[in-house]
């Protein structure tokens, strides 16, 4: 009896190494997650025409990736979360074209704090609240402020929008070029600084506790877990990084309209998050660069059949691929190990 | 009669109509999603297909305006329940987000179906003689149209009532909703329950859209500019509740009349704010389960 305590003690302390050192391991960059990197910056010397349709696609990342958050990991399923995207892309709209606050940089931290300020406030309310009932107050929270600012059309400019905004040169120094290679690098600067803080997030204890509350709520009541301020956290956290994505599009659009708040722009940030893979961080950047590129193709030849092709993607992902492209990838990936083995 | 109260009366008048139509196109989605919990976004798709039916029976074939809705009903119905048997069934089991995604595919693509063959341009459907104009009730005139509409509305709630609380199939659907498991274990055949209800609330959605085209034009997009509203009366009203979705269609239709008559600039807004203000009360909506 005494001698299997003393064993199962020090196989504690081994298992608990051997947790450590994998919780370790799992946090270090790995050479592969170069790659995305390395292809942005590749696409900035090939492809030095398309930097305008180039900087809209990291952007489309960076809203991907805060949805991944609270979708992929928290397990929050959102019809609304073009809120937050619209009131980013307003909080610089509004500030360049009302109060001449025309710097780029503060303008980004303006637009983090103003949707972190939306999103603690319903996210407080909505996230005790789950299916159906969720989806519902989430799609109103979005329609409700599209309506608020078609309502003060003498503010926001109403379905018009804030047309021929001017911004500021970066630090002063770098000035905006017609191709829009500044615009590139500055967003892709600012989404890596984005995906850093949420690569740290989610392989941090903090991103452990969504990733329970995601797969069972319950328990984590059970073990004590403050559930719904983690919930709000990572909401407002998501909220604030969409507001960023938001503001950069503002930014390198010069204009913004109240479309910014559609259903349409929710449903098609979730299925580019969907197509990539939710819950891996990489998602986003597959999906919305496979989205965007398809998009651009597909709907100069035809909107009509751009629309259906969305439409097919989503029900064969559902059906077949439920982990996305990089799911499909990994499942490739497993196969052929097992094929070599045998 | 003084101007408020005409007004008023306009306002009721029109908010009852609206709800109607609301109640018709909402009704058959409130019980599949009490039924099943499945979460249907490709409702208002079926509403739109049914509204196109009726628009090509009129136009093209010169059937008369009422055999074309009971017509494009039935069709719809029918041909609902492929899509039950082979898509919805494989994911009744599966999260909301699963559900979500699927029908929302199946939303788009008929909404690019319907705009490859009939195009984007708002339809409208020729109404016989007695459809027009407006009838006379003694101390106002009111539209023809949305007085047909309330008859109509109402006599279908009669039809639904009956069915639902006095006829065996009835009770069937309200054990299930209650308890699915319970009702299984004592014999229903919830599944093909489900198939009935299902193509029953898709026939009704159809009719909901060809009665529609009159109020707001249809284009393809009807399938999801109306889906918010459609889920916004099952989510207030209660999932699987007939009463809760009346109920629900009456409160947000004649608030939503009342806002566009009396502050034209808020559009939308009061439905929206209705709808989070019970919500945030009542989470399950009005005769829900908590």
């Amino acid at each position: 009896m005494a001698a299997s305590e003393t064993i199962s003690a020090t196989e504690r302390e081994r298992a608990r190494e051997r947790a450590a050192e994998y919780l370790l391991k799992r946090h270090r960059f790995r050479p592969a997650e170069a790659l995305p990197w390395l292809v942005a910056i590749a696409v900035f010397f090939l492809f030095p025409e398309r930097m305008t349709f180039g900087s809209q696609v990291l952007i489309m990342v960076m809203f991907a990736l805060s949805l991944d958050l609270i979708l992929g990991y928290a397990g929050i399923v959102t019809l609304g979360h073009a809120a937050f995207f619209g009131i980013g892309a307003y909080t610089v709209g509004l500030a360049a074209a009302r109060l001449q606050w025309s710097e780029p940089i503060s303008g980004l931290f303006a637009a983090a704090i103003a949707a972190g300020v939306v999103g603690f406030i319903t996210g407080w309310f909505l996230l005790r609240y789950r299916g159906l009932t969720l989806l519902m107050l989430t799609l109103a929270t979005a329609i409700l402020l599209q309506e608020t600012g078609n309502l003060r059309s003498d503010i926001s400019g109403g379905y018009d929008g804030l047309p021929g905004l001017t911004f500021n040169p970066l630090f002063g120094v770098f000035d905006y070029d017609l191709y829009g290679h500044t615009y590139y690098l500055y967003v892709l600067v600012a989404l890596a600084v984005v995906f850093y803080f949420v690569r740290r997030i989610v392989y941090s204890p903090f991103g452990q506790a969504l990733t329970g509350i995601r797969e069972n709520v319950r328990r984590m009541h059970a073990i004590g877990s403050p559930v719904h301020r983690r919930l709000v956290t990572v909401y407002t956290i998501a909220a604030s990084i969409a507001g960023v994505a938001g503001a950069l599009f503002t930014q390198t659009n010069a204009y913004v309209t109240l479309t910014v708040f559609d259903f349409d722009n929710s449903a098609k940030v979730m299925v580019m998050l969907i197509l990539g893979g939710t819950g891996r961080l990489y998602g986003a950047f597959v999906g919305a660069a496979v989205y965007m590129v398809l998009e651009d193709y597909f709907s100069k030849l035809s909107p009509t059949f751009w629309q259906f092709g969305i439409g097919l993607m989503l029900v064969l992902a559902v059906l077949f691929a439920r982990r996305g492209v990089l799911g499909l990838f990994e499942s490739a990936g497993e196969y052929f190990a097992e094929r070599k083995k045998s | 009669m003084p101007q408020f109260a005409n007004i008023a009366v306009s306002i009721l008048f029109d908010g009852l109509a609206y709800a109607m139509f609301l109640f018709i196109t909402s009704v058959g989605l409130s019980v599949t999603m009490g039924l099943m919990g499945f979460v249907n976004l490709a409702h208002g798709a079926f509403a739109m297909a049914g509204g196109y039916v009726v628009v090509s029976l009129t136009r093209s074939y010169g059937v008369g305006f009422v055999p074309a809705l009971i017509f494009a009903s039935i069709l719809v119905g029918v041909v609902s329940i492929p899509f039950e048997r082979f898509l919805y069934r494989r994911l009744y089991r599966s999260t909301d987000l699963e559900q979500v995604l699927l029908t929302i595919g199946l939303a788009f693509m008929a909404i690019a179906a319907f705009t490859y063959f009939y195009g984007p341009i708002p339809k409208s459907v020729p109404l016989p003689g007695w459809l027009q104009g407006d009838v006379n009730l003694g101390f106002r005139a009111f539209p023809s149209y949305r007085a047909f509409l309330i008859l109509l509305g109402a006599a279908l709630i009669a039809v639904l009532w009956y069915a639902f609380e006095r006829t065996n199939i009835g009770a069937k659907i309200r054990a299930a909703v209650d308890n699915r498991r319970m009702a299984e274990s004592v014999g229903i055949n919830v599944d093909r329950l489900f198939t009935l209800t299902f193509a029953l609330g898709s026939g009704l959605a159809a009719l909901g859209g060809g009665l529609a085209i009159q109020l707001f034009g249809l284009t393809p997009s009807f399938a999801v500019i109306y889906l918010v509203l459609f889920l916004i009366v099952v989510a207030v009203g209660g999932l699987g509740s007939l009463k809760g979705t009346l109920l629900a269609a009456l409160v947000l239709g004649v608030f939503d009349t009342a806002g566009k008559y009396l502050l034209a600039d808020a559009g939308g807004f009061f439905i929206y704010a209705v709808t989070v203000a019970v919500l945030l009360v009542k989470p399950a909506g009005f005769y829900g389960r908590e």
